[in-house]
């Protein structure tokens, strides 16, 4: 097994595991490069079909590319698709900073998803190598009543044993691709033959390295017109794969204090 | 993630071409644990290209003197700076293998993630000062070995430079350490004369050390057993789920050792079913050809319908795992309320789980203190051996067979409180010599059904003394035998006439006289026979453990004949005797008969003549699947 079949084994394992032990669970799907390839595991695992919704949490500010996109594969993958709106933004705590506060709609359409449906569980495509709070997450997360993270009282994990009996009324999140790096996703991609939106690729000198809503992410420089050139530049940059989303350097702990109140 | 010195190999044993070795470093603090770190990695060429110039140069515009240690500490901060957290590795390599170092920083700590990779840890390197020799805490981390089961252990003695590389003061503290380790069952591979900081005896003999003749560190580390790659264990996959999306019925899980492939033979424990496997099964591209080894996430299907579930293990029929109900483990306990004996607990090995109770505490430790306190609780962050009994039978590897399924955590709560690894299994009861390894019979239970056109069976009969047990025993027997099958008595009094002589009439002696007829009756129903057992077994207690027994095998029949129609017949002149007072600690004219509450079938035999009750028998047999209709399915139930 190489290192891709490894990643690949591990991440249906877990899938496999929030299945059998959750009795509520929908998959949450951002259109972006890491949730793609969640799909596609989320395929492998259950041998065609994903046997859940795909739930997305939609800002209506997404790229028209994402939209596309979306409508297509939803299709094509035979997704059971449920869109869900977010409130709007003077909904939300005005003391973030405007992205935190434009992402935290996101959050908020999240919870209104989550007491529509009832799951008890989120699967959601986030890598401990984006961002340090992830960094410190569990596979399987468990959730406050409020959607919270309790980073403080994180149950132990080990050995592939999760825990995954949520409070009544809350919920856990899992994470089938935490141990993954964004070289994984794109080397995963291209050797399975992942369908991806094109802004992932340059275009006059820039690209999108990671996708969110279109007023709070901006591209970076690059020239990596393909997956073989994105692989090559990411052995070799410097830049922080969320250096383009405007949220994570407002202020110093706006993301945390995003994370803890329930942002993916 | 692990930090990966050397561009690198897969993070699991299998897939590797070289032999990986898991090592960990213990010692007394200051000993020199870093400084031979750093030396191991620079003198096996494990560093990245610069990093020793830059150090170097930094020491020097800093006006310190380099340290060998600076490099462990340069590489900590990275890993600590960095994005990843299961940072407890560091890897290197010598000719022959690759070596994953377990970094084992402080002390409860320390603990946890020895015991979290001792399954896996195939040896330690234990580091000794030359001026201090051998202190309490060497001695404390020589337990600690012992404790997890740690086998290879390389002794080195370092800061030889401080005591003038004298041969004498090394024969002292080798001499020392070597009776204290084996006090213990720990043998030392090698004991090595060193200076981790100028390099005497890490990859090289220097003429300080002349006197020395055995191997260097790196050769001790190159002369390490690997351990058994996963691939080359025994089959285990344990089940996680079986799907039905469309006309496949799937049985899913990750195979955790072993290998498998379209057309083995499998057994599913703990039921012991037997199957082939008819594919496996994948996307997009179905069914795979080629063998699939550990570490894959598969799914399979059977070519025969058969019940199986989450939990169950798949095996090769040779090569099965072991069905308990009752193991021993040594745990590592991370909840605030300690565990004690008579704790109810919720135990998970792999995806199954069982109800479990904590039997007994063999030993508990502070990892801190190494104080062993007998049979007391186990306290947070604390390590200790126990005894657990589970409600359902679970299919498990003692850990030093197999380092994955071995292992089991602890829930409590529906969190996860503690875990550990499997030592035996079937513990307690019995002061089991660990070497015992049962022999399995040559025949499968499929064989023996398709013979006797029925499964195995323990048919126990309870009821008051003359209630009719034995003469409907008898008939039974003798039905069964005429239909072909193989039906063997078992007679409470009979066995005590012999494999039970020994005991008397007490509580303990009538509980283990239960014991007894419930294990000799389910060997034989384990191996197709029918045990047809009368006995009084006047308690519901022992009832319900020789029900634990047999398992899903057993057939309770009540035979609840009126207590003044069995006085009546006393055919063995016991009621007589018992009422004259000559017979003590007679069931039936007390009040101490304690009648089941769910028998598979209850019969008066004063309303019904024996013929009768023996078709009423047969019949409940057939509607438990133990006898087989002619029109049933043969392959349906085994």
């Amino acid at each position: 097994m190489d290192h891709l079949d490894q990643l690949e084994a591990q991440s249906i394992y877990i899938f496999r595991e929030a299945f059998a032990r959750l009795k509520k669970i929908a998959l949450l799907w951002s259109l972006g490069k890491d949730s793609n390839v969640m799909i596609w595991l989320a395929r492998k695992a259950f041998f065609g079909r994903v046997p859940f919704p795909a739930l997305h949490v939609d800002t209506g500010k997404k790229f028209p590319e994402m939209y596309r996109f979306r409508d297509h594969y939803g299709k094509e993958w035979d997704l059971d698709l449920r869109v869900e709106p977010c409130p709007p933004i003077d909904a939300v705590d005005p003391t973030l900073p405007p992205a935190a506060r434009s992402a935290a709609r996101k959050t908020e359409g999240l919870k209104m998803a989550l007491g529509k449906f009832g799951f008890d569980g989120l699967i959601a495509g986030i890598r401990r190598d984006e961002e340090a709070t992830r960094a410190k997450e569990r596979v399987f997360s468990p959730r406050g009543l409020e959607g919270n993270w309790d980073v403080r009282d994180q149950p132990p994990e080990f050995w592939d044993h999760f825990n995954a009996s949520p409070p009544q009324g809350a919920h856990l999140r899992i994470h089938p691709i935490l141990h993954w790096t964004e070289a994984d996703i794109w080397a995963y991609t291209k050797r399975e033959n992942i369908p991806i939106i094109p802004l992932y690729l340059a275009r006059d000198g820039k690209r999108y390295r990671s996708l969110g809503d279109q007023d709070i992410t901006n591209p970076v420089a690059s020239t990596a017109s393909n997956i073989d050139e994105i692989l090559i530049e990411l052995e070799q940059t410097k830049v922080p794969e969320r250096a383009g989303r405007a949220l994570d350097h407002e202020t110093e702990d706006a993301f945390e204090r995003l994370r803890v109140a329930g942002y993916l | 993630m692990n930090m990966i010195v050397t561009p690198a190999s897969p993070a699991t044993p299998n897939g590797t071409t070289r032999p990986q070795v898991r090592i960990v470093i213990v010692g007394h603090v200051d000993h020199g644990k870093s400084t031979l770190v750093g030396r191991l990695l620079h003198e096996t060429g494990s560093l990245p290209d610069g990093k020793l110039e830059m150090l170097k140069a930094v020491s020097a515009r800093r006006g310190m003197p380099f340290e060998w240690s600076f490099l462990l500490d340069a590489l900590q901060t990275e890993r600590d700076q960095g994005i990843t957290i299961d940072t407890t590795q560091i890897r290197f390599r010598t000719n022959s293998r690759d070596i994953v170092l377990i970094d084992a920083p402080g002390h409860a700590e320390f603990l946890r993630n020895m015991i979290t990779g001792a399954s896996q840890a195939d040896g330690a390197v234990l580091i000794i000062d030359a001026l201090e020799g051998v202190r309490d805490q060497t001695r404390r981390h020589g337990y600690l070995l012992h404790l997890l089961g740690v086998k290879q252990v390389a002794i080195v003695v370092n800061k030889m430079d401080r005591v003038d590389f004298s041969a004498e003061r090394f024969k002292e503290i080798s001499d020392e350490i070597s009776a204290h380790l084996n006090g213990l069952g720990v043998k030392p591979t090698a004991v090595i004369p060193i200076s981790a900081r100028d390099g005497d005896g890490v990859a090289m003999r220097t003429d300080r050390i002349s006197w020395y003749k055995g191997p260097t560190v790196v050769e001790a580390l190159d002369a390490l057993e690997p351990a058994r790659p996963l691939e080359a264990l025994a089959l285990r996959l344990p089940v996680q789920a079986i799907y039905k999306f469309d006309d496949r019925r799937i049985v899913a899980g990750r195979i955790e050792s072993g290998s498998l492939i379209a057309g083995d033979e499998i057994v599913i424990m703990p039921a012991g079913k037997i199957a082939k496997i008819k594919t496996v099964e994948s996307w997009p591209v179905t069914p795979v050809a080629g063998r699939q080894g550990a570490g894959r996430s598969v799914g399979i299907t059977l070519d025969r319908e058969l019940f199986v579930e989450r939990g169950d293990i798949i095996a090769h029929a040779s090569a099965a795992p072991r069905e308990t109900r009752r193991l021993r483990a040594r745990i590592f306990w991370l909840h605030d309320k300690p565990l004690a004996k008579g704790d109810q607990l919720l135990v998970r090995c792999g995806p199954k789980e069982s109800r479990a109770t904590v039997v007994a505490i063999e030993k508990a430790v502070d990892p801190g203190e190494l104080s062993s306190s007998e049979n007391k609780a186990i306290g947070r962050n604390h390590v200790g051996e126990i005894d657990i009994s589970l409600s359902n039978p679970i299919a498990t590897d003692p850990y030093t067979e197999n380092p994955r399924t071995g292992r089991l955590v602890i829930e409590v709560s529906g969190r996860i409180a503690g875990g550990g690894l499997v030592l035996s299994v079937d513990a307690g009861q019995r002061a089991l010599p660990v070497d015992i390894v049962p022999v399995e019979s040559a025949l499968r239970p499929d064989e023996r059904s398709a013979r006797y056109q029925h499964n195995g069976a323990v048919v126990w009969l309870t009821g008051l003394p003359a209630s009719g047990k034995s003469t409907l025993a008898k008939a039974l027997e003798r039905r069964l035998f005429t239909n072909g099958g193989s039906p063997i008595l078992l007679d409470g009094d009979t066995l005590r006439a012999g494999l039970n002589s020994d005991l008397g009439f007490s509580t303990a002696d009538r509980s283990e006289n239960i014991r007894r007829l419930a294990e000799v009756a389910t060997h034989l129903a384990r191996n197709g026979h029918i045990a047809i057992v009368a006995a009084v077994s006047p308690a519901r207690e022992h009832r319900a453990t020789a029900r634990r027994i047999a398992d899903t095998a057993f057939r309770e029949i009540h035979v609840a004949t009126p207590a003044e129609v069995c006085e009546d017949r006393d055919p063995k002149g016991h009621y007589k005797k018992a009422r004259a007072g000559a017979l003590a600690s007679f069931t039936g004219i007390g009040n101490d008969y304690e009648a089941p509450q769910a028998a598979e079938l209850v019969i008066d035999t004063s309303t019904r003549t024996v013929a009768e009750a023996a078709d009423e028998i047969e019949q409940m047999l057939k509607t438990t699947g133990v006898l087989f209709d002619e029109t049933v399915d043969l392959a349906a139930n085994i």
